[in-house]
């Protein structure tokens, strides 16, 4: 409990900080963002639910591929997650993953994954948890294979059976 | 209030007098016309159209600046150790700086060459040399990292390296100061020059696929100094050009001992001729001793290997690989135009500049107009050679590259100036004054076969008074030309690190996108690499422990660490999990006698630490990575010898232990 405490006051402290002043890797991600992507801010309708990102409709069956779950968790969550990531509730340095799978569709997790910076440019969920978390999730440079991969880990974690 | 006033005034006054004076070209604050700031000005966020490639001279490394801005963009770590960037202080990159002396920690990189593909620039490598323990380096463009480094037996200050052939088959690196060979008997009285010392010039072949270098072969020559050396390109494909000087075999007060003769040489040698011996076996196989290190991408870290042999071909014995031509005044710079049909000699001491013609090179050695022989290799006729000479082109020629238009720019340092001639006719057309004593000078493609003559910037030996004084020593100075029309006109001035001597001016599109932004922490190779939190661990093996160790933002795991003793040797393997552009993890830890670790996205790289106190050591991250890069910082309790204190290790949470140590 009093460690959670910590954290907290902390970051409250930071997010003042942040504010006025803004990091270096924020503003080169900005830069990078601007640079990469021509169509963004395009005429496009935002859709929240979607997110900003190659992947439109993703479809997942209802059974779990077990397989590729545990490639995900294996090749991917073990190395570029966990340092900040719990798979329960609690929040490290990001949101813990439970109930992730359920918080968003598929899509919009799979946009946030590969489109990092954009997401948190232009999405109201993802700079409502940077309000909260304060580090820019880094993008982790997933192919959009691995990317797949986590999200049915994450399925997995959720109790998709 | 009244302070803004005088400036302005004074600005207004300078204005006045610059049109009044526009035809005194030498004073220092009107050389430069109105326009100028608008072409340099590249906006915020916007890119430069060049790249510049500098030698960093007596420093020992490499610099990258923008043109036409002239913003530093990176130093690149060669030959000397960068403790910003942990090179030469990680275990990883240690050997990189190994040589047959043990570990070389600095050195002096003179010149710089892109590799080539029929002629042109094809911004694969950039290699450098150094000077001083000889070696020749190959820096990749990819990564901007220093890859190979490669130390020449026989050889004493590398000076005419790294040239390049027009199909990177081969860099050349010729001995300035001859010497006896590394397996003779060097103990002899400095006095028997002319029969003791010799010159070896290594020709160094490039992996096709890979720019693997390996010594092909040494070309063994009389003893003189080898000064500056350009590759025949076009026409004269297969021949490679050495200015010699000290042909007077001088040991002693060169400056007025090697200053005697009219004229020195430039040796013509004719490598295509020398890899057919070499293919008949007509080599000797010399014992020597050479480091041969390289650098994987892979495994983040340097193997360094001891070779122990080298061909060499015997200049004097396989009679047609080598001639030299007479070329007046200790000639320095000898530069081959665009075709490859001429080369440009610079006499240090020179009046003249003399232009020679291939053509009548290969006419003269058919008919063998030969004035004699040096050390047995034979002397061409000056006149037989000679295309033509360029009249009182100013004092001091030393280096020249080519735009083109058919014209050459040479860099004269006694005159401190800058001479734009046109080959055909040999007149001159344009100088400019530079700020002071230009040493060498840059044409963008200025040595490859299609130039591109948007630019050219003077490298300077004096800075003086050109910027804001900072003591007895100042930046060093180069001076930006638009070349694009008919006069040549300076446009920048721009500070930069010591000493620039050679550089080359590449389109920012043939390299900008193959910059690699991450390595892929899949593919690291490193074996104390943690792939993953889940991986770090912390293991003792004897008085040796190694720390298997992740950073990202914003925590370093493990970071409490406990069971560290007195006479311990700690191994921090810092594994960076990021796999983003630009953020870098540094480590640093409380007393190292070392140094820090700059760990790159998907990098492993390592720092060994001997505690030499007991108590608590922290630890942090040294580059600023993050809005909480602040509590990004661990500690290491370190313990008596013999103490029984176990070894613990974890992140984010207390060790089980807590209350139990701390009554003990």
């Amino acid at each position: 409990m009093k460690k959670i405490i910590t954290i907290s006051s902390l970051f409250s402290i930071a997010l003042f900080i942040a504010a006025c002043g803004g990091d270096k890797s924020e503003s080169t991600q900005s830069a990078a963002a601007v640079n990469e992507s021509p169509a963004a801010g395009g005429v496009e309708q935002y859709d929240p639910k979607r997110g900003e990102g190659k992947f439109k409709d993703v479809t997942v069956p209802e059974k779990l591929d077990e397989t590729m779950a545990e490639e995900g968790k294996k090749n991917t969550f073990d190395v570029k997650c966990s340092a900040c990531h719990k798979l329960t509730e609690e929040k490290l340095v990001g949101p813990g993953w439970k109930g992730v799978t359920s918080r968003y569709q598929p899509a919009w997790i799979m946009n946030f994954i590969t489109n990092t910076d954009e997401m948190i440019n232009k999405d109201p969920a993802a700079q409502a948890q940077l309000e909260i978390c304060l580090v820019r999730m880094p993008n982790q440079s997933l192919t959009d294979e691995a990317a797949r991969a986590v999200l049915e880990f994450m399925r997995k974690n959720d109790g998709v059976k | 209030m009244k302070n803004y006033k005088f400036p302005i005034l004074s600005l207004a006054i300078i204005g006045v007098a610059m049109s009044f004076n526009s035809c005194k070209p030498k004073s220092v604050s009107n050389a430069v016309s109105g326009d100028a700031a608008s072409k340099v000005y590249v906006a915020p966020g916007k890119y430069d159209e060049f790249y510049n490639f500098v030698s960093g001279g007596f420093s020992g490394q490499m610099s990258v600046y923008g043109l036409p801005s002239g913003r530093l963009l990176r130093v690149m770590p060669v030959f000397s150790v960068d403790p910003e960037k942990g090179w030469g202080y990680s275990e990883e990159t240690k050997p990189m700086l190994n040589t047959s002396h043990g570990f070389v920690p600095w050195d002096d990189l003179h010149h710089v060459q892109l590799s080539k593909t029929n002629g042109d620039y094809d911004g694969r490598w950039v290699f450098g040399n150094a000077n001083n323990t000889p070696r020749v380096a190959r820096i990749s463009l990819k990564t901007f990292r220093t890859e190979e480094i490669i130390e020449l037996p026989n050889s004493a200050g590398n000076h005419s390296s790294p040239f390049i052939t027009e199909n990177t088959e081969y860099v050349v690196a010729g001995t300035r100061f001859s010497v006896p060979a590394d397996n003779d008997k060097g103990d002899v009285p400095i006095n028997t020059y002319k029969q003791n010392f010799k010159g070896y010039l290594s020709f160094i072949s490039v992996g096709k696929e890979d720019g693997k270098m390996d010594i092909a072969f040494q070309l063994q020559c009389p003893g003189v100094n080898f000064d500056l050396s350009r590759a025949g390109k076009g026409v004269s494909h297969g021949w490679f050009f050495f200015s010699c000087y000290n042909t007077e075999q001088a040991n002693t007060l060169l400056e007025v001992n090697a200053s005697q003769k009219d004229k020195d040489f430039i040796m013509a040698v004719n490598w295509k001729k020398a890899e057919e011996y070499l293919k008949a076996g007509k080599g000797k196989k010399m014992p020597v001793k050479y480091a041969h290190n390289t650098y994987s991408d892979k495994t983040h870290s340097a193997t360094s290997e001891i070779r122990t042999e080298v061909t060499v071909l015997d200049a004097k014995e396989l009679k047609d690989i080598c001639y030299f031509f007479p070329c007046p005044k200790s000639p320095h710079g000898c530069d081959v135009n665009p075709t490859g049909e001429y080369i440009v000699g610079s006499g240090k001491l020179a009046a003249i500049i003399p232009v020679f013609s291939f053509d009548k090179l290969i006419k003269a050695i058919a008919a063998k107009d030969f004035v004699g022989d040096f050390d047995g290799i034979p002397v061409l006729k000056y006149e037989s050679v000679l295309y033509g000479e360029v009249k009182k082109p100013g004092l001091g020629p030393l280096h020249t590259e080519f735009d083109n238009k058919g014209n050459a720019y040479t860099s004269m340092f006694v005159s401190s100036e800058v001479v734009k001639w046109n080959i055909k006719d040999l007149k001159v057309v344009d100088r400019v004054p530079t700020f002071y004593s230009v040493g060498h000078l840059c044409v963008a493609g200025g040595d490859t076969k299609t130039p591109n003559a948007k630019y050219l910037v003077a490298y300077d030996k004096i800075t003086k008074d050109r910027y804001l004084p900072t003591g007895p020593e100042l930046s060093q100075s180069a001076q930006l030309f638009d070349i694009s029309g008919d006069k040549m006109q300076m446009i920048l001035d721009f500070p930069t690190i010591g000493e620039p001597h050679y550089a080359q001016i590449v389109p920012a599109d043939l390299i900008k996108n193959n910059s690699l932004k991450i390595f892929k922490i899949e593919e690291n190779k490193n074996p104390y690499v943690s792939m993953g939190e889940g991986a770090t661990k912390v293991v003792r093996d004897k008085n040796r422990v190694d720390v298997y160790m992740t950073a990202i933002r914003s925590h370093l795991t493990p970071d409490n660490i406990e069971g560290i003793k007195m006479g311990d040797e700690v191994y921090f393997h810092v594994t960076n999990l990021e796999q983003d552009w630009d953020v870098p993890h540094g480590f640093a830890i409380k007393g190292a006698t070392n140094g820090e670790l700059l760990v790159m996205p998907g990098e492993t790289q390592t720092l060994k630490w001997t505690p030499d106190k007991v108590g608590i050591s922290p630890f942090y991250c040294s580059d600023f990575c993050s809005a909480l890069h602040q509590e990004m910082q661990g500690y290491v309790r370190v313990s008596p010898a013999g103490s029984n204190v176990p070894l613990m290790f974890s992140t984010g949470k207390n060790m089980p232990l807590v209350g139990e140590t701390n009554k003990k």
